[in-house]
């Protein structure tokens, strides 16, 4: 039997172009998490750094254990989680397990990345660094990845153009409201159209940026939430899942199988189904992996994302609100906190916090994805009893 | 290194091994499938038997793009496709930079080697772990 996982605390940095480095980020983020929990340093029994790469980023290693002094949480258990863009979500799966098994009464998880320092052909390179041998040595990057699904995509379902600007001016539109938001600026459809190309059919506005970030959620057994608030939320369901590493092995490159069986874990584990989420944050990377997950993950048949995005379903005041946060695209991508900040964006939702950006939400799932759909993470949340 | 399928009506008629290019080596595995790259153990669990050299054969396009922001030690623009392969029926599967962007979807191209894809000394990844040379697609 395992133990009924809460969420009691949440905290996440500004996003953007910061002068901060990562164990600065991380610790700004973990300072404030356990702050607005009102949780006591010492009292973190488990802590845990969802980060892709602050060694290749900035020379920095051992981020858990800086962080864990930086806080005094001293003498807490300290990981590591990476997996790539998806760390964050594997954080949240690795808090979870640590609370739901009895390890730890209570954990801190904290993701955070420094980028900006470096050019966006280092930072690309970086991360493509994931990628197979076969596929490196051709030059190939995420974005690359992107547009090859892209066109597949739009030609196999004779899906517009257009129905992936307007994911991108959606986002966009929604992360005004996002005071930590990259960019709280709207873009319209033809500017999102008439932006350069960077992975052809894909543009410039069909891309997150780069960006430093941090991101904390703090996790206790339901039973002890109750002792420190009344306000907080529980884990209902979590699923995790890997893909082929090698992308072109895939029979078809417009299913994504991670985020399917993340998915089906998730909606097992919680007893809901696709019906019952009220909103979602879903990792928008590109424009065209918002498509792809809300397919995967039952929120549209297959081929028919795109009329559901036309159709306004996924708007703020649709059916079913995707990406309220402003998702990646205009929330910003510091990889290891990504994760973690769409857990802090359902968070909010589920528990009524989520001011200008509030939908009406129960329920909430947030999907995590790492590489081009290798490694993913779906989580489930809703407000505690 | 063997070359199981030749003679396939998809095989091109040259033999890659006469102007001492390396092959473009896929593994065949004990159920049948083929898979580029190799792997210690086929999807389903089969082990593997053999090579085959895709080189020899032809491929159709599955999708393709242009990316105008390569990273270090690639030339932009770089063209890129997913390419199928018919190996006696069997499809196998490759990534790989095109020789030109006057492509399209189910057209079909041939491997063409090259000595280095990428300058091996300007990326993230250690030079000496892995090879650089291999195959770009080109239109029949």
């Amino acid at each position: 039997m395992t133990t009924n996982v809460a969420v009691i605390g949440a905290s996440m940095t500004q996003f953007g172009q910061r002068d901060a480095w990562v164990r600065e980020l991380l610790a700004e983020a973990g300072a404030a998490c356990l702050d607005d929990a009102g949780v006591d340093p010492e009292s973190v029994e488990h802590c845990y750094v969802s980060n892709m790469a602050s060694g290749e980023f900035e020379g920095m290693t051992g981020v858990p254990n800086a962080l864990a002094h930086d806080l005094d949480c001293l003498p807490a258990y300290t990981q590591r989680v990476d997996q790539t863009s998806s760390s964050g979500g594997a954080g949240m799966y690795a808090a979870w397990q640590s609370i739901a098994s009895g390890a730890s009464e209570m954990t801190l998880l904290v993701g955070g990345e420094k980028m900006t320092h470096r050019s966006t052909s280092e930072a690309t390179d970086i991360i493509a660094s994931l990628t197979h041998p076969v596929e490196y040595k051709h030059g190939v990057t995420l974005p690359s990845f992107a547009g090859l699904t892209a066109r597949l995509y739009l030609d196999g379902y004779d899906a517009p153009r257009e129905s992936l600007g307007k994911v991108a001016v959606k986002n966009h539109k929604n992360g005004v409201d996002n005071p930590h938001a990259q960019f709280r600026k709207e873009v319209d459809l033809e500017t999102v159209l008439e932006s350069p190309i960077v992975a052809d059919p894909l543009r410039l506005y069909d891309f997150c940026p780069i960006t430093d970030g941090s991101a904390a959620l703090l996790f206790c057994p339901e039973s002890i939430a109750k002792e420190y608030t009344d306000e907080y939320a529980v884990i209902a369901g979590v699923g995790g899942a890997t893909d082929t590493h090698v992308v072109h092995e895939r029979s078809d490159p417009t299913t994504m199988n991670g985020v399917v069986e993340s998915g089906r874990q998730a909606y097992e584990r919680s007893g809901y189904d696709p019906d019952d989420i009220d909103v979602a944050e879903l990792h928008d990377m590109f424009t065209i992996l918002e498509f792809l997950q809300m397919e995967g993950l039952g929120f549209a048949e297959p081929g028919k994302a795109w009329k559901a995005t036309e159709d306004g379903r996924t708007e703020r005041d649709g059916e079913l609100p995707i990406n309220t946060s402003g998702g990646l695209k205009s929330k910003g991508h510091p990889l290891g906190a990504s994760g973690v900040a769409q857990g802090y964006e359902i968070y909010k939702q589920v528990l009524g916090e989520a001011g200008p950006r509030q939908v009406d939400a129960d329920v909430g799932l947030a999907c995590n994805v790492g590489g081009f759909g290798n490694c993913v993470i779906t989580t489930i949340m809703e407000a505690g009893a | 290194m063997s070359h199981e399928d030749e003679g396939s009506a998809t095989s091109v008629d040259r033999d890659p091994d006469a102007d001492g290019t390396p092959p473009m080596e896929a593994t065949r595995y004990a159920d049948g499938s083929i898979t580029y790259p190799g792997h210690p153990v086929a999807p389903g669990g089969a082990e593997p038997v053999g090579t085959v050299d895709l080189s020899e054969y032809t491929a159709t396009v599955v999708t393709w793009t242009t990316s105008t922001a390569p990273p270090p030690g690639v030339d932009a623009p770089n063209h890129l496709a997913i390419v199928e392969f018919d190996v006696d029926g069997e499809p196998v599967r490759a990534l790989g930079q095109l020789t030109t962007d006057e492509i399209g979807i189910d057209d079909e191209v041939t491997p063409v080697y090259a000595a280095e894809l990428r300058d091996p000394e300007a990326g993230i990844r250690e030079p000496e772990s892995q090879d650089w040379d291999g195959y770009r697609f080109e239109p029949v």
